[in-house]
């Protein structure tokens, strides 16, 4: 287990520090996820009794646009100076490899997540100290992450990567959106319970089979 | 304590880039405490031959053994043993020289990998940057950083692709005196090169990669150095 988990550290490690020092990857997101939420605001009219209709649909389309966004910056950074291949010459398993991209990448997600949360509360009008949302956040950002890690390690390999990515990452992280709006309606009291109970066990089976998929994916995809 | 066998023994290797075939039939034998320098033309096939030997590409057919392991069913124990020194850096311009290399010393799971990165950029003349981030440090000074990179983890062989490139000729030196330590120790080098000068004074041992093949001296209808320096000056020539 520590044969796995010490590098998956390090390469977390490493990517913090690489965004701390250029704060490119978070703040570009953050800006962006800012004016996705500001024109979903102007655009639908999210009064009281539509809340639970429309929020949860703005804050996934933000979320996942952000995903995307996010995920393609993390491996360019890789591909810069040939980052990528250095960690492939490391007698480093695969999957190690994929889980320390993947957790870097969820970690991301999350922060810009944490910021926009309270941006989300204050301008649809709804409250976010939900233990049952914020479960609902964490379960979809993991499948977010390793779903997009995997794509992104095809998609940076390709000309027209930026718009590889969305095509790619799209059509299979569906079922988790549609989860995660469904459990975050559910959670902001539309159908209380019920659909939680369907849907957040969904999301977290989802994970379990990208969790296993991923990896094994990712290591047939970096071998040339 | 290296293993019983070659260093890296190659048998009819083979490698095409869909109906453009690069390498084909090639074998290679370099022992240990062995030198080699392969000159070829743009596109011969240098590199292509040690992103195979190093892992990072895969071969239609043939058999390869590094450090005494074979490519296919072993590759994690051969990247542990084997430095590489390619086009790229492999670093990253937000790290530190430092940085990078202590990143890389934790991933080979080196002991105390600061005082080991520390080590290295001092034996690449690169003491006084260690605390300079990369993108601030000339081409010269990267490539400098990336050979202490490659010798990081005291590989037994290390292949390096055309490394003199970008160097100034203070670090040239001392990439020859870092090289000809390698080989006194028992351990092995294969090096890429366009300098025939350098090539030849560098080594006895040169081979020219060429319509997919290794031509060493003798073969080709080559005896001796000299007889084989004009073949391969002739034939770099003939592709410009």
């Amino acid at each position: 287990m520590m044969q796995l988990l010490r590098p998956v550290l390090i390469l977390v490690g490493k990517d913090i520090l690489l965004e701390w020092r250029s704060r490119d990857l978070v703040v570009s997101v953050l800006v962006f996820s800012l004016l996705i939420v500001i024109v979903f605001n102007f655009a639908l009219n999210v009064t009281p009794q539509r809340v639970t209709v429309l929020a949860p649909g703005i804050i996934w389309v933000t979320f996942a646009f952000a995903a995307t966004l996010a995920m393609n910056r993390s491996f360019v950074r890789e591909m810069e100076q040939g980052g990528l291949d250095g960690l492939l010459l490391s007698p480093v398993s695969r999957d190690a490899i994929f889980l320390g991209k993947a957790f870097g990448s969820f970690l991301f997600m999350l922060l810009v997540e944490i910021a926009l949360l309270p941006v989300f509360g204050v301008l649809l009008n709804f409250s976010i100290l939900s233990f049952t949302l914020v479960l609902t956040i964490v379960l979809a950002t993991l499948g977010f992450a390793l779903v997009g890690t995997l794509f992104s390690a095809i998609a940076v390999q390709t000309r027209s990567r930026e718009i590889m990515l969305p095509v790619l990452f799209f059509p299979v992280i569906l079922p988790v959106i549609i989860a995660a709006v469904e459990a975050s309606s559910a959670s902001m009291g539309s159908e209380s319970g019920v659909g939680l109970n369907r849907w957040l066990p969904l999301l977290a089976i989802f994970d379990a089979l990208f969790l296993v998929i991923c990896p094994w994916v990712f290591a047939v995809v970096v071998e040339e | 304590m290296n293993p019983v066998g070659d260093a890296i023994r190659v048998e009819g290797l083979e490698k095409s880039f869909g109906d453009w075939p690069v390498l084909w039939n090639l074998d290679l034998t370099l022992g240990w405490g062995q030198f080699l320098v392969l000159f070829g033309a743009n596109g011969a096939g240098k590199s292509t031959l040690l992103r195979i030997l190093s892992t990072q590409a895969k071969a239609d057919a043939g058999t390869a053994l590094v450090a005494g392991h074979d490519l296919r069913r072993n590759p994690q124990f051969v990247r542990s043993r084997v430095g590489v020194v390619a086009h790229r850096t492999f670093l990253y311009d937000d790290l530190t020289s430092l940085e990078n290399l202590v990143y890389y010393g934790r991933l080979f799971g080196l002991k105390d990998p600061e005082k080991r990165a520390s080590e290295a950029l001092s034996r690449l003349g690169m003491s006084r940057r260690s605390g300079h981030r990369l993108r601030s440090l000339s081409h010269g000074m990267q490539k400098r950083v990336a050979i202490a990179r490659a010798i990081l983890h005291q590989p037994p062989i290390l292949m390096l692709d055309e490394p003199e490139s970008g160097l100034d000729r203070g670090s040239v030196e001392i990439l020859k005196e870092l090289l000809q330590e390698w080989t006194t120790s028992g351990r092995s080098v294969i090096m890429t090169t366009h300098d025939i000068d350098l090539g030849f004074s560098w080594t006895g041992q040169v081979g020219l990669l060429a319509e997919g093949k290794i031509h060493r001296p003798g073969s080709s209808g080559t005896d001796g150095v000299a007889e084989f320096r004009r073949y391969v000056t002739t034939s770099l020539e003939s592709n410009r």
